[in-house]
């Protein structure tokens, strides 16, 4: 008996292998070349003086011995660079009434955090820049300032920008159904305030850029640590008024970014400006202690949520308040409003039930802009639904995973459309529960928890389900005005000698852009993956697009790649044609060969029909062009969203004399649609939950009085490190989505989504016999020892 | 002109010469005083390999091998290191001491964005060089100086201890050796 081979059969099919990605071996041997290891001819070092005021007027700077110092050649000021640089405002059509103050590199008046950069040196070295800046004298009159979210919002708080009647960026309500009636009809309420720190991206490469313009070319190249070239092309063009062509953006190897590294900073708008009225190239690069103080933060939420459940546990209203605080200006070009609009929006999202609604403030604050990081608005929405779940759950008497696989959206159900307007295409919550209880032990874990109980030792479980936002279309940031592109480009050519080079508009930050496009390549064309070379992060060469932010890279750039290779095996099979004087349709390409489509006989190398065709045409037919670079470019259609899901359980312990947590095990089941290479996916999740580990346990940038911030530092600020983290256990289920030919979706943001959702809960269920509980994140062992009331 | 003032004439113009051996190679080199190893590494020798995250000993991603033994070069100056015996990445990728530790991370994906990887790769070396069979446990105690942000450091973990395995084995296979 013979089954038929399916496409991952054949010695050339690489999607769904898990294959080692090839950029790895340069990055092993230190050979990467991130732009903090970048040197060009006469470049330059910019440094920055910083206010040691959260709020203040500035009333004079005097730069005159900065300026005389030796190897200094430039000191900026907010004026000089005003200049030659249009300011920009962080908000978005699609929020109505909201407001940011305008923004230049550097300020012209007034400074509204501390950290914030307010003279700018470029010196022969960095040391020598930095040298200079305690030369510089600045003459600051303080004013009043907001730190809190409460104080912010009181009648007669300082405003943070005076042009303003108060300190609110953004309102907006959601109301679906008719939720006084059914929390009135409701048997049981479950309610609950949460407060959510602040806590920033620690990307272990800092920020990093080297702007390099050329006067005499009227050409900006600027080599940038970021993961969306091609806005920053767009950007830079614009706001100082050069040619789009004639910006170039390059971003090879990046260390880290999640999202940190795709907006815009108000150093590197400066530094670009500093290169051009230097005409030579300028390079900053942010130390740790810089990075703590001028990198976007993320989170900050308090949400006061409540579920209404009738009698059997079900679900039948939320009712929600989500105030979100973000510095003193919204971030641009994506506005910081988007993180409180995905948690109020997400909130509930597993669940089947009608009535919904939510409050959302966005509220102004002298401290630095919060706005996107990995996994947007998800472990807050995740956070609150799930404990609220759990609590119910407790209420009622029901089991976590009874309470859930009742009240999941059944997989028989979709399309659906979520009680917050989100339109779901086909999401598998019962089998990723049914599948997570298997994968965790769950009735073994639950008996050994009783059985160490009796000993004094208390361990939690807890899950979290989650819906993932993956595969942006235009419906987001299109709508809302931002030049953000949703679209992906991909340029395909045969080589000479058979090879194919594919230059692709998704860019590589270590997650394997590179390793899935040669998969999907070399699996759609028939050749070895080694033969396929993928290229990216240039604008000058890469066509534009998107790039590489909110789980597109696999979901739209690997559909990219896949119709543009099938329209050069299309072309190449046309010219394979003429020459075999075959029809093309009876023919196909396996392992780099053009063979019989019915026999699989081998008929010729693709390195002679390139041969042919580059270098023989002459002996083509009369009329024939061979096309042997394609290019296409692909916007995701149909569903806004490839919403994909998910669910976390963890087992932990919790040391009740010192509030210690330790972290046992964590289990991840995950459906990502079509996996392209399981290992990549693996340590994706692997990555984005201890992430969302960090947040849980360790990470908040704390503030004092007068907004300053008080751990700045690596010494201070705690992130997961490897003794502190579990083993993590992973399973998928795959439903592709039925939009796309590959069927893929994103899997960044589903670690970090549920991860902290997951740890709140196994902490409250390890201190159910206290009758102890924990809102707030991070669960430090202070916030334990008081709610165990031994603090 | 006025001619160099007084403020003008500061440490900076102060140099220091500096010899090591790097990588096998003898190299001298002016530094300022104030210069850390690793900055004299990266700027001055051009050996970019060797990154540098938190400048303060926090995050491991600039260790080296100093005279044989792991080291962050963010906590020297490079004028403590005057005379030392320095091996970076590149240096121990050329030599191959750590090719099958190269081999095994790029096999599991043990790395990301790789710019902590170097800094794991000197410090697996040098937990190989002292325990021959470490336990998981003791692999991530280990590497508890060594901060990443892209990976769940699970792959690190396990690479570490399959190299382990497969030294231990080669040694045995060996007739017992050290
Ligand atoms: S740079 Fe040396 S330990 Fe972080
Ligand atoms: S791989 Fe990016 S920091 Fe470790």
């Amino acid at each position: 008996m013979t089954t038929p081979l399916t496409s991952l059969d054949r010695p050339n099919s690489y999607i769904g292998r898990s294959v080692p990605r090839p950029n790895a071996k340069r990055l092993l041997a230190g050979r990467g070349r991130y732009v903090s290891d970048l040197k060009l001819p006469r470049m330059l070092y910019a440094a920055f003086l910083r206010s040691p005021h959260a709020h203040a007027k500035i009333v004079s700077i005097n730069t005159e011995h900065a300026r005389a110092s030796e190897g200094v050649h430039l000191v900026a000021t907010g004026a000089d660079l005003a200049k030659i640089c249009t300011p920009w405002t962080g908000t978005l059509d699609h929020f109505k009434g909201m407001t940011s103050a305008p923004q230049w590199p550097l300020p012209l008046d007034r400074v509204v955090w501390a950290g914030q950069a307010v003279v700018a040196v470029v010196a022969e070295s960095r040391a020598i820049a930095e040298d200079a800046l305690e030369l510089i004298e600045v003459d600051y009159e303080d004013l009043p300032l907001v730190v809190d979210i409460d104080g912010a919002r009181e009648a007669g708080a300082p405003l943070v920008n005076p042009g303003s009647a108060h300190n609110i960026c953004f309102r907006g309500q959601l109301d679906n159904g008719t939720v006084d009636d059914a929390f009135a009809y409701a048997v049981h309420v479950v309610e609950e305030e949460f407060s959510f720190a602040r806590h920033t991206a620690v990307t272990l490469e800092p920020r990093a850029i080297v702007a390099d313009y050329d006067p005499a070319a009227g050409m900006l190249t600027v080599h940038h640590g970021t993961q969306t070239p091609y806005q920053f092309q767009d950007l830079y063009s614009r706001h100082y008024g050069i040619p789009e062509a004639r910006v170039r953006v390059i971003a090879t190897d990046i260390g880290g970014s999640f999202g940190m590294k795709l907006h815009v900073y108000h150093e590197d708008m400066a530094v670009v400006g500093l290169s051009i009225l230097l005409g030579r190239p300028v390079k900053y690069v942010a130390d740790r202690m810089e990075s703590f103080v001028s990198d976007i933060h993320a989170r900050d939420h308090r949400v006061r949520a409540r579920m209404a459940l009738d009698a059997k546990g079900e679900i039948l209203a939320m009712d929600v308040l989500d105030l979100t605080a973000i510095g003193a200006f919204s971030t641009y070009p994506r506005t910081s409003v988007v993180e409180g609009n995905q948690v109020i929006r997400l909130i509930g999202a597993p669940y089947r039930f009608k009535n919904y609604r939510a409050t959302l403030e966005v509220i102004f604050q002298n401290k630095v802009q919060p706005s996107q990081y990995r996994a947007v608005g998800h472990p807050i929405a995740c956070a609150v639904t799930e404990r609220l779940v759990d609590m119910a759950a407790s209420k009622i008497g029901l089991d976590p995973f009874a309470i859930r696989a009742q009240n999941v959206i059944p997989d028989d159900a979709y399309p659906q459309t979520s009680p917050t307007g989100y339109r779901f295409e086909a999401l598998s919550h019962q089998a990723c529960l049914k599948r997570l209880r298997e994968l965790m032990d769950y009735d073994a874990l639950r008996a050994e928890q009783a059985d160490v109980r009796k000993r004094g030792i208390y361990r939690g479980i807890g899950i979290a389900a989650f819906v993932e936002i993956t595969n942006p279309s235009p419906a987001f940031y299109g709508v809302g005005g931002a030049r953000i592109s949703s679209q992906d480009g991909a340029i395909l050519s045969l080589t000479p000698s058979g090879e194919v080079r594919c230059l692709i508009s998704v860019t590589e930050q270590g997650q394997g852009t590179e390793a899935i496009i040669s998969q999907i390549v070399a699996d759609q064309l028939g050749l070895a993956q080694e033969h396929v070379k993928v290229i990216t992060g240039d604008t000058e060469v890469t066509p534009h697009g998107g790039a590489t932010w909110a789980c597109r890279g696999a979901g739209i750039g690997g559909e990219t790649a896949l119709q543009a290779t099938r329209a050069l095996k299309r072309n190449i099979l046309e010219i394979a044609a003429l020459i075999l004087q075959e029809q093309p349709s009876a023919l196909d390409i396996v392992d780099g060969e053009v063979v019989d489509a019915g026999t699989r006989k081998p008929r010729l190398p693709i390195s002679e029909i390139a041969r042919i065709a580059f270098f023989r045409s002459d002996t083509l037919p009369p009329g024939t062009q061979a096309q042997l670079t394609v290019s296409h470019h692909f916007a995701p259609q149909g569903y806004p969203f490839a919403f994909t899901n998910g669910i976390q359980g963890c087992s932990l312990e919790v040391d009740v004399e010192t509030g210690l947590i330790k972290l046992l095990k964590h289990f991840i089941v995950e459906d990502c649609g079509r996996v392209i290479n399981p290992m990549l996916v693996d340590e994706q999740l692997r990555g984005g939950i201890v992430q969302g580990l960090g947040a849980a346990l360790f990470e908040e940038c704390r503030y004092s009085e007068t907004g300053q911030l008080m751990n700045g530092s690596l010494a201070d600020y705690l992130v997961p490190m490897p003794m502190e983290m579990p083993d993590i256990v992973i399973a998928h289920v795959e439903t592709p989505t039925a939009d796309t030919e590959l069927g893929a979706k994103g899997v960044g943001e589903a670690g970090t989504a549920a991860a902290s959702a997951c740890v709140l809960n196994a902490v409250n269920d390890a201190l159910t016999p206290f009758d102890a509980t924990i809102n707030s994140i991070p669960i430090t062992p202070t916030k334990v020892l008081k709610a165990l009331k031994r603090f | 002109m006025s001619g160099f003032g007084e403020t003008l004439l500061d440490a900076t113009d102060e140099t220091v010469r500096v010899r090591f051996v790097v990588n096998g190679r003898k190299v001298a080199c002016e530094v300022a005083p104030r210069d850390t190893l690793v900055d004299c590494l990266r700027d001055k020798l051009e050996l970019t390999g060797t990154h540098a995250g938190c400048e303060m000993g926090a995050c491991g991603a600039c260790l080296v091998q100093i005279d044989g033994r792991a080291a962050h070069a963010c906590l020297i100056f490079a004028v403590q290191a005057d005379g030392a015996r320095i091996e970076t990445i590149e240096g121990l990728t050329e030599s191959g001491v750590l090719a099958d530790l190269q081999a095994e991370f790029h096999r599991r994906n043990a790395l990301q964005c790789g710019f902590c990887t170097q800094g794991m790769l000197v410090n697996a070396q040098e937990l190989l060089s002292q325990v021959a069979q470490p336990s998981r446990e003791e692999i991530r105690d280990a590497l508890s100086g060594n901060y990443c942000r892209c990976t769940g450091y699970e792959a690190i973990v396990d690479a570490i201890d399959a190299v382990a395995k497969e030294r231990m084995k080669a040694r045995s296979a060996g007739g017992g050796g050290t």
